[in-house]
């Protein structure tokens, strides 16, 4: 089952000028151990640019209040620039409407909101789940949990030996029994694109909700949920050149207005007496509590500086920036690139042969490379590749050439000690 | 801070690609399985006490380098010494690694146990080397099974940073 490539390989867009962009994020200028940072851990999280940073000490240096409640001038400015974040956001990702966007602490959360607020009103004993083996435990745990809880089935889309969902047997997990979909638009893992929006269509086709897990994607393509036609979408700001402890998760309205809350207090509420409390409308009913009004508010300036440079050409310049770092490795002898999919995005794992990956990140990092090792919460996916972890280099569009040769040029030397 | 390069010296690089004492023990008295859910690392220490000391030990798993070597040099320390010294090295081991103890100023019984002094530069690295030491603890007290993580774990509490 491959993705459609016409998704990720935009129409001719203009070239980045990368060293202008990398001008932006004062981290870059970092050099560690007095060697340039190269800066390949951005599947974990992403660096912030000056334009996200500036904003952020303007709202608190000039309109910080809490939102939503005093009728005095900061706090309306405030609220104004905290909807506005929700606007802009909702625009980000093509949302027919701003209350479909609910600020969360991040995906982890948005998932577990939709695991709360619907999973436990609506997925009864017997009923299934289907997730596919290439989900970040944040979209398996919260799933097992609710299945305990409530006697549900969790089945699961076996991949390929390149990555990829196996064909036809999505199709197959299908029953009068499934009651939702959960996958991941890009794995975290491996960087393989899945095909969600034929996945969604199969669902929705038999009146299933599908949650696309979107923290890989959001970042690296261009997200346009009324095209999917997903019923959930999650993501986070973090790997979005935002802070963290924002994310967002989409919704179609109609299911969220169905939906319970997931936590209660102030905010999410009409009204209050000991004996009944009526709940605010959809997105309040999701924000209980003070939500990080500065944090959404650098999510909202982040996506303006995203879509200024334009999705396309970030989408284009990583795959450049891919197609060459794979092209590299696989060069290489005694290197094992895990995760070979037709259709992938921005994501390069990777083993060493008799080198453990975590003894190939410390080494990287000292020669100023920072990549991730583990398992990559994803314990699935090394289970069905025989791993126990890998080394993952993953790329953002402030990336260049020359950070991949430092790259291939740390791997040579950690082979050189190992040898 | 010290070059962190030089955790991968020459004598870990060497146990590594040779580690001592590696493979199962028949008939062992004491053994212990150790692992790391952080990064997937586990290893198993069998030993055969005779009186108060450890006639033979041995060690096998899965680890990165820095595990392994640190493995093979504490089967080879602790062999034929007693319960109490190999309590004693890995009190001091650990208390290396988390940096509660400077090597180069204060008195030990490391020895060239100190190659691993420089993990305490390296808070996401202090497990790795640690891990056969805590494994071996569990198995002199015939703990079954030990993990960096476990609150079971007798060697738990606090391990610096890591």
């Amino acid at each position: 089952m491959s993705a459609s490539l016409s998704a990720l390989k935009p129409r001719s867009v203009p070239a980045l000028d990368v060293e202008r962009i990398r001008a932006d994020f004062p981290i870059l200028k970092l050099r560690p151990g007095g060697k340039p940072l190269v800066y390949l851990d951005n599947a974990a999280s992403s660096q912030m640019p000056q334009q996200v940073i500036d904003r952020l000490v303007r709202y608190q240096t000039t309109q910080h209040a809490n939102i939503h409640r005093a009728v005095h001038t900061l706090s309306e400015i405030a609220t104004a620039e905290y909807e506005e974040a929700r606007r802009k956001l909702a625009r980000f990702i093509n949302a027919r409407e701003e209350r479909e966007v609910i600020f969360t602490s991040g995906t982890t959360e948005a998932i577990n909101l939709v695991m709360h607020g619907h999973g436990r009103k609506f997925i009864c004993a017997g009923d299934e789940i289907i997730l596919t083996t290439l989900e970040h435990h944040s979209n398996i745990v919260p799933w097992q949990m609710l299945a305990e809880e409530k006697g549900a089935r969790i089945r699961v889309v076996p991949i390929n030996d390149a990555g990829e969902l196996l064909d036809g047997e999505y199709e197959k997990l299908f029953s009068e029994r499934t009651r939702l979909v959960g996958v991941t638009h890009v794995s975290n893992a491996l960087g393989t694109v899945n095909p969600v929006k034929q996945m969604i269509a199969y669902a929705r086709a038999r009146g299933v909700p599908v949650l696309v897990d979107g923290a890989q994607a959001a970042p690296h393509l261009k997200v346009d949920v009324q095209d999917l036609d997903c019923d959930f979408y999650a993501f986070s700001g973090h790997k979005l050149c935002g802070p963290t402890g924002i994310g967002v998760l989409y919704g179609k309205a109609a299911l969220l207005e169905r939906m319970q809350p997931f936590k209660g207090g102030g905010d999410m509420i009409l009204s209050v007496t000991f004996e009944k409390t009526i709940y605010n409308v959809i997105p309040q009913k999701f924000e209980a509590g003070t939500p990080p009004i500065a944090a959404a508010i650098g999510l909202g300036a982040a996506v303006d500086y995203l879509s200024a440079i334009g999705m396309d050409a970030i989408a284009a310049h990583e795959h450049k920036l891919l197609d060459y770092a794979t092209a590299q490795l696989a060069r290489m002898p005694g290197v094992r690139i895990i995760g070979t999919a037709g259709a992938k995005a921005a994501v390069l794992s990777f083993a060493l042969e008799g080198v453990h990956p975590h003894d190939v990140g410390t080494l990287l990092n000292q020669d100023g490379v920072a990549v991730r090792t583990g398992h990559h919460c994803a314990q699935p996916v090394m289970q069905r590749f025989k791993v126990p972890a890998t080394s993952r280099a993953s790329f953002a569009f402030y990336n260049t050439m020359a950070e991949v040769d430092a790259l291939v040029a740390g791997i040579r030397n950690v082979q050189k000690v190992f040898s | 801070m010290s070059d962190p390069k030089s955790l991968y010296q020459e004598v870990i690089l060497d146990h590594n690609r040779k580690p001592r004492n590696y493979g199962e023990l028949a008939q062992a008295t004491h053994k212990a399985e150790g692992h790391n859910p952080l990064c997937g690392d586990h290893l198993s220490v069998a030993l055969n006490l005779e009186g108060d000391h450890i006639a033979s030990i041995a060690f096998h798993g899965e680890s990165c380098a820095i595990c392994k070597a640190s493995a093979s040099m504490m089967t080879a320390n602790v062999k034929g010494k007693t319960r109490q010294d190999a309590e004693t090295l890995i009190q001091e081991f650990r208390d290396m690694a988390t940096g509660q103890i400077d090597v180069e100023k204060q008195p030990h019984h490391l020895g060239r146990l100190t190659v691993f002094a420089g993990v305490r530069d390296l808070p996401t690295r202090v497990k790795c080397a640690i891990l056969p030491w805590h494994t071996l603890h569990a198995a002199l007290h015939s703990v079954a099974d030990t993990s960096t993580e476990s609150e079971n774990d007798p060697m738990h509490a606090p391990i610096g940073d890591a």
